[in-house]
């Protein structure tokens, strides 16, 4: 990062790549962290509470443990990720919630349902079946590796103690 | 042959058009998005879907740019082949809006990349074609897609990522001008060739912070070379800085000395309203085309302008470049155009 320090001209001003930085700096808006916070906050709650009554539901209705009923539930939360993508419309609510529609597993589906209807004119295989996990790879990739290491840390935790 | 020579290289950087070059033609093709925006009536074809009647968007953005070249021949009342070459560019890998609508329209092609820097850089150069006699009417053309240029530089455009306010958003439209010798039409009289500038701004949602050094280092460099001051133009507009950029110019041109007001203004404030949810503003190679080859160009032709400068901006980016943490080298280029008639 040497080149951090090193004076640059922009038309016949000499200012450092920092200085220019400060500068412009004055003129970037910034997120409203607040703001983002209380949206991110209802909505993710908002989600997860859909969630539960659907879990209630199928608990009651048709009569699946508490367990098991967990399983539909992430399925119905999927199903109405990927259709509000399909619909154009989650994008919008990821604008408006931030990580409040990220976070939990609807964002997931979003991620890649928005890359397989991208990657489509590509075709099924070399473009949906190539690019889908693009943006959710990531994700299982370190989930899987994150869960990985967790069960080998309780398996040896078990072991010793 | 000597003297010629002189006349046209100006200095280092600027060229001078000692020929009667004209801009005598223009055409704009827009997106849905733009044909809302405060240019609309001006627009010569706005389509009302994103696909403009294409299968994919891709083939959409192709779309305008035929739309854009077929209808400036139309006004100029001309075929394509009364135009010995087009240049033009656009923001896709190896140029292929370019390179597809440029086979169906059956002109001799010189591709050219200067990312949304690319109006200026095609209009120069068919400027400098024509003035050299290489040419006698030449096309310069380019376009951008919203959604080709998210999926290009960003994410897919269904992803529910939340953007910053800093983000802005790419114009969906093409623009064509038709240069040539005499007739009627705004001159050409000078070109400003810009140097890449990069200073260390790394990210890819702050164009307008990361090109407003290389719109200053080329304006400075226009007036420097020609003797011109900032007052000479009745309109200076830069290619795509938005609310963020656009403030940072007026503010590093003051400190050294050049007074932008009142008549300097940024295509990425005037294509859309403040209200249509573009974040700092337009973007992409169709924001200046569409402002000069519309607004502009009819200004001048009411002689409601007497001298313009458009400076298009570019971000010489692209996804590996930001991800391995390079941060965002970028380009300005600037052509003087003066009354028409």
């Amino acid at each position: 990062m040497a080149t951090k320090t090193k004076s640059k001209s922009i038309g016949s001003m000499q200012m450092s790549k920092q200085l220019y930085q400060q500068q412009a700096s004055k003129y970037q808006p910034k997120r409203n962290v607040l703001l983002n916070s209380i949206r991110a906050f209802w909505v993710g709650g908002a989600i997860c509470l859909l969630g539960q009554i659907l879990q209630n539901m199928y608990i009651h209705f048709f009569g699946f443990t508490e367990k098991a009923a967990s399983n539909p539930t992430v399925a119905t939360l999927i199903f109405l990720s990927v259709l509000l993508t399909g619909l154009g419309v989650y994008d919008n609510i990821g604008q408006y919630a931030g990580a409040g529609s990220a976070v939990p597993v609807t964002g997931f589906a979003n991620s890649i349902a928005a890359a397989a209807i991208e990657h489509r004119s590509e075709g099924f295989v070399l473009g949906v079946g190539g690019n889908m996990f693009k943006l959710a790879g990531s994700v299982i990739v370190f989930g899987v590796v994150a869960a990985f290491i967790a069960g080998i840390v309780k398996t040896l935790f078990n072991m010793i103690f | 042959m000597d003297s010629k020579k002189q006349m046209s290289r100006v200095n280092r950087q600027t060229w001078h058009f000692s020929q009667d070059v004209r801009l005598q033609a223009s055409a704009v093709a827009v997106g849905p998005k733009e044909g809302e925006g405060p240019l609309a009536a001006l627009f010569d074809k706005i389509h009302e879907d994103m696909y403009a009647g294409q299968q994919t968007w891709e083939d959409a953005e192709r779309q305008l740019m035929e739309d854009a070249v077929t209808t400036v021949l139309r006004k100029a009342g001309i075929t394509d082949q009364d135009v010995d070459a087009i240049l033009a560019g656009d923001l896709l890998n190896q140029n292929i809006t370019t390179n597809f609508a440029a086979e169906k329209l059956a002109i001799p092609l010189l591709g050219m990349y200067g990312a949304c820097s690319t109006s200026m850089l095609t209009l120069s150069n068919a400027a400098a074609l024509v003035n050299a006699g290489y040419a006698n009417k030449v096309i310069a053309a380019c376009s951008s897609h919203n959604a080709t240029a998210e999926r290009q530089y960003r994410y897919p455009t269904e992803y529910g990522g939340q953007k910053p306010p800093t983000a802005q958003w790419t114009v969906t439209g093409a623009g064509a001008g038709l240069v040539g010798i005499g007739g009627s039409g705004p001159r050409i009289t000078y070109a400003t060739i810009g140097k890449v500038v990069d200073m260390g701004i790394k990210d890819p949602f702050d164009m307008g912070s990361a090109m407003a050094p290389a719109a200053v280092s080329t304006l400075q460099a226009h007036f420097r070379d020609t003797g011109r001051s900032p007052q000479t133009y009745d309109l200076i507009v830069t290619g795509d800085l938005a609310s963020v950029g656009y403030p940072i110019v007026k503010e590093l041109m003051r400190q050294d000395g050049y007074n932008m007001e009142p008549m300097y203004n940024d295509c990425g404030l005037m294509v859309f309203r403040p209200d249509q949810d573009v974040f700092a503003g337009a973007s992409g190679c169709a924001s200046s085309a569409v402002v000069t080859y519309s607004h502009i160009m009819d200004q001048l032709q009411k002689g409601l302008l007497q001298k313009a400068l458009v400076c298009a901006t570019g971000a010489l980016l692209s996804p590996v470049s930001y991800q391995q943490g390079n941060s965002i080298p970028c380009i300005a280029h600037a052509v003087a155009l003066e009354g028409g008639a």
